[in-house]
């Protein structure tokens, strides 16, 4: 799982659960591939996430780098940035671990980078 | 002055999947923002001449297209070989001459549609045209400039005529995607399964659905991801979900036609997306219910391509119970939820709600919608008042039912929860229509075939009587 998946990811499906975002991350292990870097799709995924949630998920497993905590106004120009996202973004990937809800702390396991979001049918 | 360039254009069409032909290039001339002026109704043939605006347009139409095989600026037609060169010889020479010059390399070549030809008649073909004042020299491979002469037969394999109906020629432009089909091959695929979708139809979906470089696509049903294939061939950025968790982990049983025993470690979508070289665009893929909310209510995608369970080759479910329980902790590790029926109709409803708030607006759907043929009509077709019905191919599948590509595109953003109109119950039986139209059609078959039995038998014991008698004849003549 990449963190930009991540960042959409909720665990809304679960019974009384409102918001269920950002999920917590518990990372057993985490494999950086390089990956090419696309300055037009990192300029158009910006937009669409939340900062936040992006740098807090990275730190919690210690990938936050030198990822700016805010972002900035012009990052449009600044190719030095975009490379950063890019690779948090696209380049840090969690293959085994879990994902946790952060209202009711169910966890949601995590295999071979494929995240299980399926629920028991007593949980709907 | 720009109007000045508008040049004739000749596409020329695979003879396959004629529904989608229209609908593919009207998707690929509102990709490139091309004004495509129609010289006649676009029509079943497998040609169309039309008119474009420039000779970049042609190419971007031929970048996308997989139906067309290719196109070529058109400079002459005909009903039979006379009409066709003497059209060439009225064509302005102004025109062809800058294509002339003796610097540029060159090449006829001849081409036909339902008929073969030897070499020698192809030869005598090219000869025909030496009046054209050709002055650079012959190139076969790679040449400057390529003239094509296209010959049509007709459609029918069977009865192909002495002479082609029609005759083109022109400067060749381009060629079309078609190779792209067989780079994409199920054949050489690494991970595929019994619901794999052909290239050539994915193909199709993803020029449908808009998929642009740096697109973000989504297949909710996506399976062995044969759509997220075709929509990172055109440059998307791709996202699956399945509820099948060993689908999605390579584990289902190996479906080729030679099996192996068992899958490869390795089979997954992701290791088509690097067979491809397209790693880069995977995302990921999830084990989620596509009935179930999963992502952030404000995340938006540019296109959504999918094509929904059936219901026939795979299940249509989602987790569920009509039981009232609790599992018990002990139980809970490995435990495998129970699914319940997950009605066509609802899931065609789901998706739509789905589309409506995830897709940016004038972002398309496009997903497949089975039917069963003699109840179909388009307004029963399940709608969404979020969208727009842009096209709508059928494929048929058996003599009473088909599916139809149905591409949608989001004209309004969701005011409330939509909960559909229950006016059309064209989906709600599809799958009880499909199993009793099929038991009827078996019972046809059963009865055809004991009533040909029958008739077998009769005629037996008709011969038997017959020879008899035959005999009987015989032996009594030889009595005499
Ligand atoms: C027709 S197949 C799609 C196949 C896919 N295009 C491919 O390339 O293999 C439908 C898929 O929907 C999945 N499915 C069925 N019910 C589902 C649900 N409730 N949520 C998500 N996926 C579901 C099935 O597991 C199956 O893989």
């Amino acid at each position: 799982m990449k963190l930009l998946t991540h960042n959409m990811l909720t665990s809304k499906c679960l019974k009384g659960v409102n918001v269920g975002y950002p999920l917590g991350i518990v990372a057993k292990d985490i494999k950086v591939l390089e990956t090419e870097f696309n300055s037009e799709f990192v300029l158009r995924i910006i937009p669409k996430l939340d900062w936040d949630t992006l740098w807090n998920a990275a730190d919690s497993i210690g990938h936050s780098g030198d990822l700016p905590r805010t972002l900035c106004d012009d990052y449009e120009n600044d190719v030095e940035f975009l490379k950063k996202a890019h690779h948090v973004l696209l380049e840090v990937e969690v293959i085994n671990g879990e994902l946790v809800c952060p209202e009711s702390g169910r966890k949601f396991a995590i295999n071979k980078g494929i995240p299980n979001m399926l629920l028991n049918e007593d949980e709907l | 002055m720009t109007s000045q360039k508008w040049r004739k254009y000749l596409l020329w069409f695979a003879n396959e999947h004629v529904e989608f032909r229209l609908p593919e290039i009207k998707s690929i001339a509102s990709l490139f923002n091309i004004n495509i002026r129609w010289i006649e109704k676009p029509n079943q043939h497998p040609y169309w001449v039309v008119e474009l605006p420039s000779e970049k347009a042609a190419r971007q139409i031929a970048s996308r297209s997989v139906g067309l095989r290719s196109c070529m600026e058109l400079w002459a037609q005909g009903k039979t070989e006379e009409e066709l060169h003497k059209n060439v010889r009225s064509y302005p020479m102004e025109l062809m001459k800058p294509y002339f010059k003796p610097e540029l390399s060159f090449k006829i070549h001849v081409e036909t549609f339902c008929n073969r030809q030897s070499q020698a008649e192809k030869v005598s073909k090219i000869e025909s045209f030496s009046y054209l004042p050709l002055e650079g020299s012959v190139k076969l491979k790679n040449p400057d400039v390529c003239l094509q002469l296209l010959e049509y037969y007709g459609l029918d394999s069977n009865h192909i005529p002495e002479k082609p109906y029609k005759l083109f020629f022109g400067r060749w432009i381009a060629d079309g995607q078609r190779d792209v089909i067989t780079m994409l091959s199920l054949k050489t695929r690494k991970f595929i399964g019994n619901t794999s979708m052909d290239p050539q139809l994915s193909l199709y979906m993803a020029n449908q659905a808009l998929v642009q470089p740096g697109d973000l696509v989504l297949d909710p049903f996506v399976g062995t991801g044969s759509l997220l294939v075709a929509a990172s061939h055109f440059g998307g950025y791709v996202l699956g979900s399945d509820i099948d968790f060993l689908m999605l982990h390579g584990k289902t049983r190996p479906t080729r036609i030679q099996p192996k025993k068992e899958r490869d470690k390795d089979e997954s979508i992701c290791s088509n997306m690097l067979q491809y070289g397209k790693g880069s665009q995977y995302l990921d893929v999830i084990v989620a219910d596509a009935s179930l909310p999963l992502w952030r209510p404000s995340f938006k995608l540019d296109c959504i391509i999918t094509d929904p369970p059936y219901g026939i080759r795979e299940a249509t479910e989602r987790i569920g119970t009509t039981k009232n329980y609790q599992i018990s902790n002990h139980h809970l590790e490995g435990h495998i939820p129970s699914k319940v029926e997950y009605g066509l109709h609802q899931i065609y409803q789901d998706l739509f709600q789905f589309a409506a708030q995830h897709l940016k607006m004038g972002g398309r759907l496009v997903c497949w919608i089975p039917v069963v043929r003699r109840d179909y009509s388009e307004d029963r077709l399940p709608m969404h008042p979020c969208f727009q019905l842009v096209a709508n191919c059928e494929q048929v599948l058996t003599k009473f039912t088909s599916r139809r590509l149905l591409t949608l595109e989001k004209l309004h953003e969701p005011q409330e929860k939509y909960t559909g109109s229950d006016v059309n119950s064209l989906m709600g039986d599809f799958r009880a229509k499909f199993f009793q139209y099929g038991e009827e059609q078996r019972k046809k078959r059963k009865l055809r075939k004991m009533l040909a039995t029958q008739a077998y038998r009769q005629r037996e014991e008709k011969e038997a009587n017959c020879r008899a008698q035959l005999e009987d004849r015989d032996s009594s003549s030889s009595e005499r």
